[in-house]
């Protein structure tokens, strides 16, 4: 039976076993491979993506979940890689080996719609089940207090 | 004809023994169906009675939120609505015995019933998840109605007082959840949990449910909460389009089990849930099931 749902703003069916796990289809039968496989378990935040707007960890997420769900992965972010997030994250060079970041950063982006200017502690509590074994850490921060500023002055000029 | 027949024998009876013996069912019925229309009750204004109606007759809340006798009939007078087990999940009281910390306002009973996502008592999951998809077909007047009746099962008040405390009170435990961990429990539930279940002082937002408030964590039956957290919540059920992921593809039953008592310690006042790690093993056992 076809499980159907939308990714990046496209529709997208798949025919596969309804407890595969929703990373392999994104990575596999989809073949967006800005989302990473960390530890399966759910434990590390680098396979994150957007569910109907709030961040998911892919890797425990069956297939059979997400039916007629919206989905966004770190593809369909910012058509240009825009994203306010993405500006941060390239003006502070978060990145090491990168491998963790396309998790960080959809897992930045949710943080900042529920906390616009985010406290340490905020940062701290949502962005904690986001490992980076190359210890980015301060960056990120820094990072997604730079997308805070960025965005609020966005939002002041419109 | 332009198809051959199908050849497809009647479905045989499966009702255990001896509730397949129909001739039976006359005695259940002598003993507990009382046939009959719906009487309005003269104590009540029209609109309480049509809630009355929607939730008796026709929504049929009793059947899973009303305790049954051994013989499988809903016990009446103190004991309707005040919660039984059903299909591996536990329906909450509807009556004062409700533990949940926040007061089932109007507004929230509209929010979970009718848009999917309480502020406060989260999303319908599991069996209440058709229930609440079917009750949107209701016109305004009658969502109205049904919220009416259904608050009015609630006999006592909770103080706005009471609310505000409890809120109060999430968030100071939620703040407990920042900078280092040092209660390795602690650790395990920020790492897995908080990205989405933390609030700041900012308050409560609706799409980070808040676990301090959720009944799940405050009934004695830890079934719901063992259950959402082993099987997670399809984007089809609950908050429409929203999803909890799986955990039980990666946590064993003795993790599972370990964040269920810390968030029982450190967010409820009642006593530990008693051998939680056998009851999530048998919980996953019978899988997620339908709902």
């Amino acid at each position: 039976m076809a499980t159907n749902f939308r990714i990046n703003g496209r529709s997208a069916s798949v025919v596969e076993e309804t407890d595969t796990p929703l990373l392999w289809i994104i990575r596999d039968e989809i073949g967006l491979k800005g989302t990473k496989f960390g530890c399966g378990i759910g434990m590390c935040g680098a396979c994150t993506v957007h569910v109907g707007g709030r961040p998911t960890r892919s890797c425990i997420t069956p297939l059979s979940a997400v039916e007629g769900a919206e989905i966004t992965t770190i593809e369909g972010l910012h058509p240009e890689g825009d994203h306010p997030v993405q500006q941060a994250w390239r003006e502070l060079q978060v990145p090491q080996c990168g491998y963790c970041q396309s998790g960080q950063i959809m897992q930045a982006v949710a943080l900042l719609k529920d906390f616009p200017s985010p406290s340490d502690a905020d940062i701290d509590a949502v962005m904690a089940g986001n490992l980076c074994r190359c210890m980015t850490y301060p960056r990120i921060r820094a990072a997604i207090k730079a997308a805070a500023a960025l965005s609020a002055g966005k939002v002041s000029h419109e | 004809m332009t198809q051959p027949a199908v050849h497809a024998p009647a479905h045989p009876n499966e009702l255990l023994f001896p509730l397949g013996i129909r001739a039976l069912q006359a005695g259940w019925k002598l003993l507990f169906f009382r046939s009959g229309r719906f009487q309005p009750s003269a104590d009540h204004d029209a609109q309480w009675n049509r809630g009355a109606y929607i939730a008796e007759a026709f929504s049929h809340c009793s059947a899973c939120h009303t305790p049954r006798n051994p013989l499988g009939a809903e016990w009446g007078g103190a004991s309707r609505y005040t919660g039984a087990s059903v299909d591996g999940w536990f329906a909450p009281p509807l009556t004062a015995a409700n533990p949940s910390p926040m007061p089932w306002t109007s507004d929230e009973l509209h929010a979970y019933l009718f848009q999917g996502l309480s502020r406060f008592h989260g999303t319908p999951s599991g069996p209440m998840s058709p229930a609440a998809n079917g009750l949107t077909a209701l016109s305004r007047a009658d969502q109205d109605a049904l919220i009416r009746y259904v608050a009015s099962l609630r006999s006592d008040d909770v103080a706005p007082q009471a609310a505000a405390t409890a809120i109060s009170q999430a968030l100071q435990v939620d703040a407990t959840n920042t900078g280092r961990q040092v209660d390795p429990d602690a650790r395990f539930y920020v790492a897995a949990c908080a990205s989405c279940h933390y609030n700041s002082s900012v308050g409560i937002n609706p799409s980070r449910p808040d676990l301090a408030l959720n009944s799940a964590v405050h009934l004695a039956d830890p079934a719901n909460l063992i259950r959402v957290i082993l099987f997670g919540i399809n984007a089809a059920e609950g908050a429409p389009g929203l999803v909890m992921p799986a955990f039980g593809t990666g946590l064993s039953d003795a993790e599972v089990a370990r964040i269920a008592a810390y968030l029982r310690r450190t967010r409820t006042n009642e006593p530990p849930w008693p051998h939680l790690e056998k009851t999530v093993r048998e919980i996953r056992a019978q899988g997620k099931g339908v709902g």
